[in-house]
């Protein structure tokens, strides 16, 4: 295919691979690129990717499935448009979604991005389970289904199906109960809410997800939405009003917050901990949500917030971003995000590490594992941190 | 499977090794105008012992060793120009030491500028280094071995005139150590022991540096920037001279440019000024603004543009979206301040013949000793005619810069051949005796000061 039909054709060589989007905010080292910090090559940096898209689409470069895995290790994470300080730096997302949109559109993806895709095509998540088993998580509680309650809760593919966030996924459930939230859930009637496939450059599919959520939400009536994880909440807030869906969209922290302000949320039993808060990159550089977290956690008896030397928009991804908690292209190895940023929360000296994302949640854990950090450090969800403080258990 | 790449493989690890298309043709570029050449193979190794077996590697299997660092010079240094194996040693990126007392620090070869800022920044900050207008990845061993300058290069000159001391790879693997740390000291000097700076200026082509340690220096509370502005370019190397008479400036900058259009045909200076207090700081500013300058304002052939508190570091730079084009390129000598006239109205001249809007820098480097003079070209890497301008520039102006008397600073390979067509013989034959005793095999970064 020649350039001049790429979306972004009259931008892309603008790209001097300077280096500036390696850094965090405070210069401090160049591992805040996910995939250039996992692999310490100049092709998988940010201006690589860059590079490496132009080269292809100029036909300079065949397309390879390492080329592909390169492009598709990009976690979506926006530290590159941050750190760029050209006027470009607002597409530097959307050059690499869209060159993945390329290779979706000549069928040249990895086999693991293609299985993403088809599980959630077919099974609407990334995991292949089955729909019949999406409502496995809140099994043997009393959540009520969504029928008008003032919030619709959506739970999302990784809150749903995988154990760790499960657990998550209750307590937030638990947790705005006790508050005295009208909320219901989808159940088995949910649908995956097409963050990631939308970062994959499967555009389609993603326009098919987001409309088959925005007419259910319609249908049944809901205004307000509040989401486990920031994916989603990105989605809905910012991509689903291009398709009709002009939902009240609130990340769970947002609503825990005002339920905190308006003293329904109850922490009076504190939390005794030093702890130290990742910020999620759909909440924090998407959505600029880094501080009601971190009000939140200071409403919290005995509890100590310590932040890591990189946070808020400095923060490093986990690198589950853009698919990859499931097609794990970042992952083995001491050298992956997740694996640092448990190293960077233990530095701290906190015994516990604060998250407001499944997907966080899920790839941090797994990582406080390879690193042989579980009896020093432990990851819990802000929502389970608060039903601790709430008395909950 | 290939054997060299086996090889490096088993010395490094899989995953810090290619063969692939992908990273020979990321690792093939230059980020100017020098036409790209992939090597056969990268490896990014993590200690020294690793780059010292990779060079023994290549040494028995006769293929080139390209060093790369930061990968900023933007004079093609670190292209593979007959294949071989390209080092990215950006891994091997510990700050080892840094002494508050003797004010240094011992970096390995891929600490970043902007690393070792925000490391002083956040657990020295009374202390800084002369850091270079490069972007914050160039890397602090790259920029001291093309003989770079910095922010404090008024007062101290070269980032090269900076370093303590040395860890070497050389050519055949042996590892050396040059300056205090060779007889097993600190890293605090690297006087007074015999002369051996085999590494400087060579591009590479003598040895890979694998630590280092600079000179630190006070970090003033306040630090900032004045301005001031002229007409007559004939003036600059008085004015310099004038400001740095009064040793009270960090760094003194002239420019002009043509864009944006203002500020065409004018120069304006920067002068960074630092101070610990308030008192500091006014004196400073009145021996500079009033004492030395203050003629040229009342005789209406300057202005003073105010003084602004707060330097950026580490700074950011533009340059390369000038026009939006993602390219730009360019020629720095070291020259004597009084060729300040003629180099910016030569170096327009060129531009205006190639359709680039110009852009001229002089940075004073020593108390007017000499001066870090650069042209620089702009470019669309998206258009290949643009690129081309650019390039015809560039040879132009190397060749000016030897007209005008002065010496190209980190020479490409055709900046290097006109050098080397004007060398001294005896100084000629003694860079080939060194080159081919220490690099008998000639498998460091060949092509580069070819032909010595």
């Amino acid at each position: 295919m020649p350039l001049d039909t790429y979306e972004f054709n009259d931008v892309i060589h603008r790209c001097f691979r300077c280096g500036y989007c390696k850094f965090p905010t405070n210069w401090m080292d160049v591992n805040n690129c996910p995939p250039y910090a996992r692999f310490r090559m100049e092709s998988y940096s940010c201006g690589g990717r860059l590079w490496l898209t132009r080269a292809w689409l100029n036909e300079t470069l065949e397309w390879s499935e390492h080329l592909a895995e390169i492009l598709y290790s990009c976690t979506t994470c926006r530290n590159c448009e941050v750190k760029c300080p050209l006027s470009f730096n607002v597409d530097i997302v959307n050059m690499v979604v869209a060159a993945r949109s390329e290779m979706i559109e000549r069928g040249k993806v990895p086999p693991a991005v293609r299985r993403f895709l088809e599980n959630i095509d077919l099974h609407g998540n990334p995991y292949g389970s089955a729909r019949s088993r999406r409502d496995s998580w809140m099994q043997g509680t009393d959540i009520e289904r969504y029928e008008g309650q003032e919030y619709l809760y959506y739970v999302g593919c990784t809150g749903s199906y995988d154990t760790r966030a499960q657990r998550s996924a209750r307590a937030l459930a638990t947790l705005l109960g006790k508050a005295g939230a009208s909320f219901g859930v989808l159940g088995n009637h949910e649908n995956c809410d097409g963050n990631e496939v939308h970062k994959l450059g499967e555009a389609g599919l993603f326009e098919m997800l987001a409309q088959d959520n925005i007419e259910r939400f319609k249908a049944l009536g809901a205004k307000k939405i509040v989401t486990l994880s920031p994916h989603a909440y990105n989605a809905m807030k910012n991509l689903y009003p291009l398709y009709g869906g002009d939902f009240q969209v609130f990340h769970y922290t947002e609503l825990l917050y005002e339920l905190f302000k308006e003293g329904k949320l109850d922490v009076s039993n504190g939390f005794d901990a030093r702890l130290t808060y990742h910020d999620p990159c759909f909440l924090g550089r998407w959505n600029d949500g880094y501080e009601t977290p971190r009000r939140l956690l200071a409403a919290v008896p005995s509890l100590r917030l310590a932040e890591m030397e990189k946070s808020r928009d400095a923060a490093l991804c986990c690198g589950g971003g853009a698919g990859n908690f499931e097609i794990d292209l970042l992952g083995g190895g001491d050298s992956s995000p997740a694996r640092r940023r448990v190293r960077h929360a233990a530095e701290t000296g906190a015994t516990v590490l604060a998250v407001a994302c499944p997907k966080c949640l899920v790839m941090l854990e797994d990582a406080l594992k390879a690193e042989e950090l579980e009896e020093k450090l432990a990851v819990r969800d802000i929502a389970e941190i608060l039903a601790e403080a709430g008395g909950i258990r | 499977m290939n054997a060299i790449y086996q090889a490096l493989a088993d010395i490094v690890d899989a995953e810090h090794v290619s063969d692939r298309p992908e990273e020979l043709y990321i690792y093939s570029f230059d980020l100017g105008t020098a036409e790209p050449h992939r090597p056969d193979y990268v490896v990014a190794p993590r200690t020294t012992g690793q780059v010292r077996e990779i060079v023994r590697l290549a040494n028995r299997e006769k293929v080139p060793v390209v060093p790369l660092g930061g990968g900023l010079s933007l004079a093609g240094l670190a292209v593979p120009l007959k294949g071989g194996i390209l080092i990215d040693l950006k891994r091997m990126d510990r700050i080892l030491e840094v002494n508050e007392k003797g004010r240094y620090a011992v970096l390995e070869c891929g600490v970043s500028q902007g690393q070792l800022t925000s490391y002083l920044a956040a657990h020295h900050p009374g202390l800084t280094h002369s850091e270079p207008g490069a972007p914050p990845a160039a890397t602090v061993a790259g920029n001291a071995l093309i003989h770079g300058q910095g922010d404090l290069a008024q007062p101290y000159g070269f980032n090269s005139d900076q370093v303590n001391g040395l860890e070497v790879v050389l050519p055949t693997g042996e590892v050396c150590r040059f300056g205090s740390c060779a007889i097993g000291a600190s890293w605090f000097t690297n006087h007074p022991l015999p002369d051996v700076g085999l590494f400087f200026g060579w591009c590479g082509t003598t040895g890979l540096i694998t630590k280092l340690s600079i000179r630190l220096y006070p970090a003033k509370r306040i630090r900032g920037v004045g301005q001031f502005v002229v007409e007559d370019e004939e003036l600059v190397p008085e004015i310099i001279g004038r400001v740095t008479g009064t040793q009270m400036a960090e760094d003194v900058i002239a420019y002009s440019r043509a864009i944006p259009p203002f500020g065409l045909g004018l120069q304006h200076f920067t002068v960074n000024i630092a101070a610990n207090s308030e008192k500091e700081l006014e004196f400073k500013q009145e021996l500079i603004w009033d004492d030395a300058l203050g003629e040229y304002i009342r005789r209406g052939d300057g202005g003073y543009l105010g003084f602004t508190r707060g330097l950026e570091h580490p700074q950011i730079s533009k340059t390369s979206d000038y026009k939006k084009g993602g390219g730009f390129e360019y020629v720095g000598s070291i020259m004597p301040i009084e060729k300040y006239p003629e180099c910016y109205r030569r170096g327009r001249e060129i531009s205006e013949r190639h359709d680039i809007p110009y852009t001229v820098t002089g940075r004073c480097v020593g108390v007017g000793h000499s001066m870090m003079f650069a042209w620089t070209y702009a470019f669309n890497r998206a258009d290949p005619e643009t690129m081309r301008q650019a390039r015809e520039a560039l040879h132009e102006t190397d060749d000016l810069v030897l007209e005008l008397g002065g010496v190209i600073w980190k020479p490409g390979t055709y900046g290097q051949q006109l050098i080397l067509g004007r060398l001294d013989p005896g100084t000629r034959a003694l860079m080939r005796r060194i080159k081919e005793v220490l690099d008998p095999g000639g498998i460091m970064n060949p092509g580069n000061w070819e032909g010595i």
